[in-house]
């Protein structure tokens, strides 16, 4: 018996995803008493760090696919070789397309976005955009799990895994991916997997005036992300829009600039661990949902806070 | 072009959370259900869109009971031609798949879609299933959606960027945003949304899985607010107190 992760690669490395899919995977393993094995395909050397993570084993398709449906064959196939009944992916692309065409595969039951590892019977998700919690429990004897990203964390300590060759029919691709727009090219991190996210609304009163955001944003090593407005606005591109109708991000800091907090705002960052909310009116209902809060004006705080963090950086 | 939109409620996202039966069933005492964003704002104004562009219907799908059929009619009001409901309460995401996916069985779809997961579950899981479950292609959290003939253009989120994906029909995708912006009703898609056909079809099929309990996050500690002159002293407090940065 074993647990197995699928875990996506990016240039021949497991994402950040993949990684948290991997730790916990072999969490689950370990305290099951069984091996925890992960399935990759394509490009990688070695155990690709997963071992690290405490992956006892690695399969290893050659082939990189993009296609759900291969993706699921091949994901299928590996779980019946390993005898795993316990499937574990990351809450990204591949937890949204992947992991619910598997359920189906297995029929198994699929609880998606957990956060944290199964107990008594039941794993814990947020509900309602995080305003609530739900412990889910599974009829079947397959299981599959997604894992919220930055819930779970990246586990390091482990040692190295044993990674052979893996070969499984897994048919005829359907989706042709034709080509690949990085979405910043300063080499920011993707903001579902940020730690730390700057972000900034109308407060700022122009696209003109970014710049101390993204100084900011520089110097803490930070993602940049903005609110509905000014993205339907077209002050910042639409894959910044943090909230209910955006993205979800789960951050260990966000740092929220002339953003009042409407509460689809907060829908969409109230699950970062520390929020710190710039506004000039005292009477914003973000400062409600903020750790720190600096009642003043963006202009002038944002540069302080830059060379603040230079300072201590020094 | 046959297309099929998946249209779920949901509580008003301003709505106050709260459960009852020792936590075991969400309180919609008061709560004012609309359809879900993102069904409504990118699916279904994308598949209005690409009938407009190239003719074809747009028919709506929800699981759920005559409590729907508000939502169901603001979805008729937007633009959609007709409006199945399958009458059943689903618990989870794959008894609803397999209902919507034997609706689309026995009807010539050539486009399934849906919006990336509901706001009072946050699934995810329902397009991906309904998609297995035809053996049909699927493209998850779908930012723009062009389609020639027989093929389907698409861009998606993916690790660090943007994916371009060509396609044939038919497909199942899931919208994100980017795919089309939200669209308000008209007096007159209003007054012909009460006279357009809404079909309420039987259907079992069954859970895999159900909520135990559902719990509320702790308070958050009050807000410790730093004078606007002192900012240094906030990035000392990240740094030391919070080990933020």
């Amino acid at each position: 018996m074993s647990v197995l992760a699928i875990v996506s690669l990016k240039n021949g490395q497991p994402t950040k995803g993949g990684l948290e899919a991997a730790s916990y995977a072999a969490a689950f393993a370990k305290a099951q008493g069984q091996d925890a094995v992960a399935l990759v395909a394509g490009a990688m050397t070695s155990d690709g760090g997963l071992g690290a993570t405490g992956i006892d084993r690695v399969l290893h398709f050659s082939t990189e696919l993009s296609d759900s449906s291969q993706w699921t064959r091949l994901a299928e196939a590996a779980s019946k070789e390993c005898g795993a009944s316990t499937v574990v992916l990351s809450h990204d692309h591949t937890g949204r397309a992947i992991g619910p065409r598997l359920a189906v595969r297995l029929q198994a039951g699929m609880v998606s976005g957990v956060t944290e590892l199964p107990r008594d019977g039941a794993v814990r998700k947020n509900v309602f955009s995080g305003k609530a919690m739900a412990d889910v429990e599974v009829s079947t004897n397959a299981v599959v799990y997604s894992v919220t990203p930055n819930a779970f964390g990246v586990r390091e300590g482990g040692s190295e895994a044993e990674a052979s060759p893996f070969a499984a029919e897994v048919g005829e691709a359907r989706e042709h991916v034709t080509g690949f727009d990085l979405a910043s090219a300063d080499g920011q991190t993707p903001l579902p997997e940020a730690d730390l996210v700057v972000s900034a609304g109308r407060g700022l009163k122009g696209p003109e005036n970014w710049g101390i955001v993204e100084d900011l944003a520089n110097a803490l090593g930070a993602t940049t992300a903005c609110s509905r407005p000014v993205s339907d606005i077209g002050w910042r591109p639409h894959h910044e829009h943090v909230g209910q109708t955006g993205i979800t991000i789960r951050p260990n800091l966000y740092i929220a600039a002339g953003i009042s907090g409407a509460i689809q705002h907060l829908a969409g960052v109230n699950q970062s661990k520390v929020i710190v909310v710039i506004n000039t009116d005292p009477e914003a209902p973000f400062f409600k949902a903020a750790d720190y809060g600096i009642v003043g004006d963006a202009f002038e705080v944002l540069p302080k806070l830059t060379a603040a963090v230079k300072a201590l950086d020094a | 072009m046959k297309i099929l939109v998946c249209i779920s409620q949901a509580p008003d996202t301003t709505s106050r959370i709260a459960f009852t039966n020792e936590g075991k069933t969400f309180d919609s005492t008061g709560v004012q259900y609309i359809v879900n964003p993102y069904d409504e704002w990118y699916a279904l104004v994308r598949g209005i869109e690409l009938k407009e562009a190239h003719g074809g219907t747009v028919t709506t799908i929800t699981v759920g009971g005559a409590v729907c059929d508000p939502v169901i009619r603001k979805a008729l009001a937007i633009g959609a031609d007709d409006a199945i409901r399958v009458d059943a309460e689903p618990t989870d995401a794959m008894q609803t798949a397999e209902l919507i996916a034997s609706v689309a069985k026995s009807q010539a779809f050539d486009l399934i879609l849906c919006g990336k997961e509901t706001i009072d579950h946050n699934g995810s899981m329902v397009p991906a299933m309904v998609a297995e479950l035809l053996d049909w292609p699927f493209i998850a959290l779908a930012t723009h959606l062009e389609v020639e003939g027989n093929t389907a253009s698409l861009k998606r989120e993916s690790a660090g960027g943007t994916e371009h994906v060509k396609v044939n029909l038919p497909l199942v995708l899931s919208a994100s945003k980017g795919l089309a912006e939200q669209r308000i009703p008209n007096m007159r898609g209003i007054m012909s949304a009460r006279s357009k056909p809404l079909n309420i079809e039987p259907g079992e099929a069954a859970a895999l899985s159900s909520v135990r309990q559902f719990s509320l996050p702790p308070e958050k500690g009050a807000c410790k607010i730093i004078p606007a002159d002192q900012a240094e002293e906030l990035i000392r407090l990240l740094r030391e107190e919070a080990k933020a940065i």
